[in-house]
């Protein structure tokens, strides 16, 4: 077997040295009646070009996002990233290295992370952010939680606009720490009562923007009105290139940002790996969850990282930790901060406007078509269409086209009642005749 | 010189007539290593005898602070924030953690002198 | 041709002490600044043209400051995260025996399989009709898993093994609350990992700790007396952080479910037992499968991972959304709790679908090695464990050496008594050596542990090298060399790192010197 190293022989010596005379004897405080005597049942071991055979075929099963006018987002975007970032995250040194618990010879991760936490908080506006969490969604769970050590309250409200998957997340660990949540109703057009429906009991708001729908939330009143009764706003940001155009939630007063880094250095990988961000302000890094990176010196004065203020951590703290979390995102983080500082803040914001006149452009084709409207009175990258008749099937009829059209709302929230809408999203990777052929397709489609 | 008296736990306390000023003894500071934050109580809080009262961490470990008599809290050392070094270099003194009024000033009866403290810490070494 | 050659430098005409260098940097060892003190906010590595004029739609909200973001040219940013990398230590550097993380060998197939277009560059939300490869990878996937288990269905999308105790968990919360029975207390061994309680905290749950008893395994006496109406779960790590297989462990499941309570295991240690026994036949409820470790799907600097759940019957009803469920039209992904198939489901651990790249990597590994490599993998990992153990017991201290290792060598502090050293000395001083230390100070039920996991990678020759590396260290130690311990690593891009300066006054991220104030002019 082409993985392992050891010969018959090797084995032989070894047992040997063991004093075992065969290899079961290792395995004896197995009890003897559960031990296997035959191989599961499963294939045997297959040649690198008979693995590859196989999975390229389930590959070719499937209809990539490239190779198809595309207009999926919902969450995940797709963006095109450097080659650089791929090259790079597969250096060995980077790939199959573990958790920098031994900073001598971890400087290489230590100091991206770091680098890492400069640009997360300066992208969202904050004073400071972790070294990444699994991904948006359980990173906006986390953020609850924190809201709740640091209020010692215990019910969120989460806005209408949340994505329906992020608030079902959150609804589930609340759920099941026995914590209440207010969750508010949607409003494709944008929600502008937010600062009113928070009560003075709640531990904390969380609020999207752009929402689900694609609608920028000014945070401000939000903030103003949850200070002003004790909680904190928690900011979820989905597509994180929108933080090139637009205001950082920071500087319109979110106490916690929480978002999905995807769309920076990250493919769209069906749903994961993908990278949460998570950022504070100083005076309550204490009670954020995660890895920390910070900087010192060593013995003989030169600057150096280490991870730092682990005590907040389960591995030291045990049942008294700030969070279970443990492994995180470490090499989808390297590719989002490889693909950030190629970009740096030139290239993100022209990368933005392209977004922003791209979807532009689509809100304008698709808003000339009978029977098509656009909800939303401001977008970045992504907007909503209101289609006659249900939603869902004319997206399986476009794909059917050539033509991935975005999500129907009612495959996120079946029971909410918006059957006849659609999220559009409109990247740099989207042509002029891709939006063309998306215009088409659904005007040959609408009755 | 006002009373010290140690807890198994090793807390110490000062008494000032009816207030106990709580910290850590110079035995637990040297057991802990270098002292990187200090968690404190707010003032008004009621602790009780036994249980947390703090926490104290450094690099590599969180301990609680018992507290070793039960009361109110009605002062704590908002000094340590900038310098929990203080509780190594000088634990008995600048590096107090909190002051309690007490609400059962008998529980003193069951912690130990400087001198039983000293032929206690014989026995855990 | 050129007959201008230069004499090769005669023997003794070099100098032997090193001086110090004008950049910091030794030859192949490069220092690195930080990006922002290299990159500047006007630059850029990515060519993107500027769209035409157009108006913005958004709303008032565009940003009004700068963001202060730097950038790199593409040769810049090459140069900059090749420095780095070149200070990190990697499984394909060396052999990196830490225990608990089972860093074993990534095959670069997995990566190349990983980024096929028809699995990276799918969307979550694509219609089904054009994800069927994708569904169908997971099917295969937790068919494989439930063959190696033994149990009766995966929860898919936990995105990392602390994520799947969660899930765990909280089928077990689930499956109690849906037979009317709140229980509060779960039972978890001291030499647990640290996740284990954390996790159960999390979700409400008060933690008692059961001890190990003296051969390092759990007592099934102790968990029957631990056991009681109150009880929601038992939590056991099996093989145990110890590096032991709990032979008693299908009497304690048994106690356990006779007390109306769950069984939780951890599955970090999955590595030792792949093909050798199915957690399912000794007892087990749930149980989080760390595709980073046992499937190895890379580490990459810690994460991501992948912690998909397996589930008995009695749990398996509750398992989180989405499912995947095949009927005529082939696979669909069911979303929500409407249909019969989820009606019971514990909720969403995520957004999406979980960590399909990971997902891709580790089928990728079992179809490599399939049903016989896979158990020769396990009993290769378990047979190099005992044999670094006996080719180190006569000069270091191994508790617990009664019982067979499973893949881990636990070793504690004891044979250090006398010399003044500790266990970080030793783990520093194997940097110099050029090793990965193994994991210290855990599990936390031994003093000064040293747990090494060699994994199933190394070769008979690498295992030798290892083993008379540290016995070279322990005589060293015994005999009294501080200096090499105590000043190590020497040898490492950085020496031993202030972790108390860190701590005391946290600096995590970068901010701009202060402009240094110009000359009166």
């Amino acid at each position: 077997m082409r993985y392992l190293p050891l010969t018959p022989e090797d084995r032989a010596e070894m047992l040997a040295r063991v004093g075992a005379s065969a290899v079961d004897d290792l395995f004896a405080d197995i009890p003897a009646d559960k031990r296997l005597t035959d191989l599961p049942d499963l294939p045997l071991r297959k040649s690198e070009m008979a693995v590859e055979r196989t999975l390229a075929r389930l590959a070719a099963r499937n209809v990539p996002a490239g190779s198809v006018p595309f207009f999926v987002g919902a969450g995940a975007y797709r963006h095109h990233v450097p080659a650089t970032v791929d090259h790079l995250i597969q250096r060995s040194e980077f790939l199959t290295s573990y958790t920098p618990y031994q900073p001598e010879i971890a400087q290489g991760t230590l100091q991206y992370l770091f680098e890492f936490q400069t640009q997360v908080a300066e992208l969202t506006g904050m004073e400071v952010a972790n070294a990444s969490m699994y991904d948006g969604s359980t990173a906006a769970a986390e953020a609850v939680l924190m809201a709740h050590r640091l209020t010692r309250r215990d019910t969120a409200v989460l806005a209408g606009n949340l994505h329906p998957h992020y608030a079902e997340t959150i609804a589930t660990v609340c759920a099941h720490a026995g914590q209440p949540i207010r969750a508010l109703s949607p409003n494709p057009g944008g929600e502008d009562d937010l600062a009113a429906a928070i009560e003075a009991s709640a531990s904390c708001i969380v609020v999207q923007t752009p929402d689900v729908f694609g609608n920028l939330v000014d945070l401000r009143p939000i903030a103003e009105k949850a200070h002003a009764v004790g909680a904190l706003l928690i900011a979820v940001v989905t597509e994180a290139v929108a933080l090139g155009l637009v205001e950082p939630p920071g500087a319109q007063g979110a106490d916690i940002v929480v978002g999905e880094g995807q769309s920076i250095g990250n493919a769209l990988n069906f749903g994961g790996p993908y990278v949460g961000l998570f950022a504070t302000r100083q005076k309550f890094v204490r009670q954020m969850p995660g890895r920390l990176a910070g900087e010192t010196v060593d013995a003989e004065g030169r600057r150096g990282f280490v991870l730092t203020l682990s005590t907040r951590e389960q591995h030291i703290r045990r049942e008294k930790a700030t969070s279970n979390i443990c492994t995180n995102s470490g090499l989808c983080a390297l590719a989002f901060t490889i693909h950030l500082s190629l970009l740096g803040e030139a290239g993100l914001t022209r990368l933005a406007r392209i977004n922003h006149a791209a979807a532009c452009d689509f809100a304008d084709r698709l808003a000339a078509l009978d029977g098509v409207s656009v909800l939303n009175a401001c977008f970045f990258n992504e907007f909503t269409i209101r289609v006659p008749g249900d939603a869902a099937a004319l997206v399986e009829r476009l794909a059917q086209k050539g033509v991935l059209g975005g999500v129907p709302y009612s495959r996120l929230a079946p029971a909410a009642g918006f059957d006849d809408l659609i999220l559009v999203a409109a990247t740099e990777t989207t042509t002029p005749e891709d939006r063309a052929a998306y215009a088409a397709a659904l005007k040959e489609l609408l009755p | 010189m006002s009373e010290i008296r140690y807890s198994k736990d090793h807390e110490y306390v000062r008494v000032d007539g009816d207030v106990a000023t709580i910290g850590i003894s110079d035995y637990a500071q040297s057991q802990l290593g270098d002292v990187v934050y200090v968690e404190l109580p707010e003032i008004g809080k009621a602790v009780a005898q036994g249980k947390e009262a703090a926490v104290v961490e450094s690099v590599k470990a969180a301990s609680e602070v018992y507290a070793p008599v039960s009361g109110e809290v009605v002062e704590v050392n908002g000094a340590l924030e900038g310098a929990p070094a203080s509780v190594n270099e000088d634990p008995e003194g600048q590096g107090w953690f909190l002051k309690v009024r007490m609400s059962n000033p008998a529980e003193l009866e069951g912690l130990m002198s400087a001198d039983a403290y000293a032929d206690f810490l014989k026995t855990v070494s | 041709m050129n007959r201008e050659g230069r004499g090769a430098t005669a023997p003794g005409a070099i100098s032997n002490s090193a001086p110090a260098t004008f950049t910091g940097n030794r030859a192949l060892d490069l220092e690195e600044g930080l990006l922002f003190e290299i990159g500047r906010t006007e630059v850029t590595g990515v060519d993107l043209d500027e769209p035409d004029a157009f108006a913005l739609r958004l709303g008032g909200l565009e940003r009004t400051a700068p963001l202060g973001l730097p950038g790199l040219s593409e040769p810049e940013a090459m140069r900059h995260y090749v420095r780095l990398s070149r200070m990190n230590y990697g499984i394909d550097s060396g052999l990196f025996p830490l225990g608990s993380c089972t860093m074993k060998h990534n095959p670069r197939l997995n990566e190349r399989m990983a980024r096929l277009s028809g699995f990276a560059d799918l969307h979550p939300l694509q219609p089904v009709s054009t994800v069927q490869g994708a569904l169908g990878l997971i099917d295969e996937l937790c068919r494989w898993l439930l063959e190696l288990t033994g149990m009766a269905a995966v929860a898919f999308t936990p995105k990392a093994g602390a994520h799947g105790e969660l899930c765990g968990m909280m089928a077990i919360k689930a499956a109690l609350a849906a037979r009317g029975d709140a229980r509060s207390v779960v039972l978890v061994p001291e030499s647990a990992h640290g996740t284990n309680p954390a996790t159960a905290a999390l979700l409400g749950y008060e933690v008692r700790s059961i001890p190990a008893r003296a051969d390092g395994t759990v007592d099934p006496e102790s968990v029957k007396a631990a056991l009681s109406p109150e009880v929601a779960a038992l939590m056991l790590t099996n093989p145990n952080t110890c590096g032991l297989f709990e032979r008693n462990v299908v009497e304690i499941a048994a106690a356990v479910h006779e007390a109306g309570a769950y069984f939780y295991a951890d599955g970090a240690n999955f590595n030792a037992i792949l093909g050798k026994v199915r957690i399912g036949d000794l007892g087990v409820d749930a149980m989080h499968i760390n595709l980073h470790k046992t499937f190895s799907t890379p580490h990459g600097g810690g994460g991501p991972g992948a912690g998909p759940v397996v589930l008995s019957p009695a749990l398996a009803p509750f398992a989180p959304l989405p499912a995947v469920v095949a009927d005529a039209d082939g696979l669909r992904l069911v979303e929500t709790t409407d249909a019969p198939e989820t009606a019971q489901a514990l909720g969403r651990m995520c957004a999406f679908h979980g960590q399909m790249g990971m997902f891709v990597r580790a089928l990728s590994w079992m179809l490599s090695h399939g049903a016989d490599g896979m158990r020769q993998a396990s009993e290769d990992a378990v047979l190099s464990a005992n044999y670094i153990r006996a080719s180190l017991m006569d000069l270091m201290s191994a508790p617990f050496a009664t019982r067979p290792a499973m893949h881990e060598a636990l070793f504690d502090d004891a044979w250090l008594e006398g010399t003044g050293l500790t266990t970080l000395d030793v783990a520093k001083a194997l940097i110099d050596e050029g090793y990965h230390p193994m994991t210290v100070y855990f599990p936390l039920v031994v003093h000064g542990a040293m747990l090494i996991e060699p994994t199933e990678s190394e070769s008979k020759a690498s295992l030798d090298l290892f083993i008379a590396a540290l016995r070279d260290l322990a005589l060293a130690a015994k005999a009294g060399d501080m200096a090499r311990f105590q000043g190590a690593p020497y040898y490492a891009p950085r020496r031993r790192l202030d972790e108390t300066r860190a701590a005391r006054a946290p600096v995590l991220r970068w901010t701009a010197p202060a402009p240094v104030p110009r000359a009166a002019e």
